[in-house]
């Protein structure tokens, strides 16, 4: 039959497939009865009794004698508990949030001058150093400071 | 009985659906669960294990017919297992199943009119603990009221029994319990009292624990 070629596209072997179907409906017997109704039941039967009374899963290990089954139970008893406890996946925070926000705010400061520019961290490190000593590098030449930040000077026409 | 309520109702084991309401076909207690979906069912006492589809149960190995395993699990029936069932197993890599093993595995099929059929893997290809049972152990029949008990969840014998020593149990749904322990011992003390719980009450088990523990 020509929709069975595989060489054909889906599309046309489609068409062909619903032109051989209708040629072959009318020759098809069919039963002349109505449709029986069927009726909507709200029971469903259910022959085993592990749906029923919530039974565990039948394997199992303790005090550690097999460490994987021991695992086993777990994963298997939370699924069964997945569906009774939606509510409520907050973990217990170890630290309070007083004291996460007090952190962060120190922790953005240190954080961020490491993507300062090169300029400004100068600017930053002579910040630091305004109590008025002099500087002195290892060879104790006094370092002459700068004393304002270097902005861009517009070229003047 | 009476009129179908509203939303699903879960039919159980002893009821039967008949016209728009439920028979009931064994003798026993009628218990109720409100809450997941509704259900009823019959709570009775059997010692002789029907085959249903999705137990989970303990089966011996008791003939290899070229691909497939014959399995006794107590029913009418022995249940076939392929040797494909079993997670990781292809046509070259086979699993190594003789004749007289220990299979944990759930039935894929079970009606009276079939003859039922097991797999060692579920629906995602995965073993989840099935499969074959190892080496040692000990493995004895209770009733089926017994199992049902012992697997509720936090069943007080299961609980009791963990804290004497450590011990690996699988439970089937057919009534078949297998216990291994480091002792032999050990291990039928503890089949001694799955055994005994049948009969006795709290108080008695309790007392043969401590009895035990103090040992």
């Amino acid at each position: 039959l020509q929709f069975m070629q595989r060489g054909l596209d889906s599309q046309t072997k489609k068409q062909l497939e619903e032109e051989e179907k209708k040629i072959i409906s009318e020759e098809h017997w069919y039963l002349d009865v109505p449709d029986l109704k069927e009726k909507e039941s709200c029971i469903i039967e259910e022959r085993s009794f592990v749906r029923c009374e919530d039974l565990v899963y039948g394997r199992m290990s303790f005090k550690g004698f097999n460490p994987e089954i021991e695992k086993l139970m777990i994963q298997m008893n939370s699924k069964c508990k997945e569906e009774e406890i939606e509510v409520d996946d907050k973990m217990e925070a170890d630290v309070s949030d007083e004291e996460m926000a007090r952190r962060y705010e120190t922790l953005v400061g240190t954080i961020g001058k490491k993507f300062l520019r090169k300029r400004d961290q100068h600017v930053l490190k002579d910040d630091d150093d305004e109590d008025g000593e002099v500087d002195e590098d290892k060879n104790s030449n006094i370092i002459p400071r700068k004393k304002a930040k270097k902005m861009f000077l517009k070229p003047q026409d | 009985t009476g009129a179908a309520p509203a939303g699903r109702l879960l039919c159980g084991p002893g009821l039967r659906r008949s016209g728009a309401g439920l028979l009931v076909t064994k003798c026993g207690l009628l218990r109720h669960r409100p809450a997941g979906p509704g259900a009823y069912w019959v709570d009775s006492q059997q010692k002789r294990y029907v085959p249903v589809k999705g137990d989970h149960v303990l089966g011996i190995v008791t003939a290899k017919a070229g691909d497939v395993f014959k399995l006794d699990v107590g029913g009418s029936e022995p249940a076939s297992l392929s040797y494909l069932a079993f997670e990781g197993a292809t046509k070259r890599n086979r699993p190594n199943v003789q004749v007289g093993d220990l299979i944990y595995g759930q039935f894929l099929v079970a009606n009276k009119d079939m003859e039922p059929e097991m797999v060692c893997i579920d629906s995602s290809g995965k073993s989840s603990g099935m499969g074959i049972i190892g080496q040692d152990g000990f493995l004895f029949k209770v009733s089926l009221g017994l199992i049902r008990k012992l697997l509720a969840p936090k069943c007080e014998i299961i609980q009791e029994l963990s804290q004497l020593y450590p011990f690996e149990l699988v439970l089937g749904m057919n009534g078949r319990i297998w216990v291994k322990a480091k002792t032999v011992q050990q291990t039928l003390i503890i089949v001694n009292i799955l055994e005994a719980s049948e009969y006795m009450t709290a108080e008695q088990r309790r007392q043969a624990l401590a009895k035990l523990s103090g040992n």
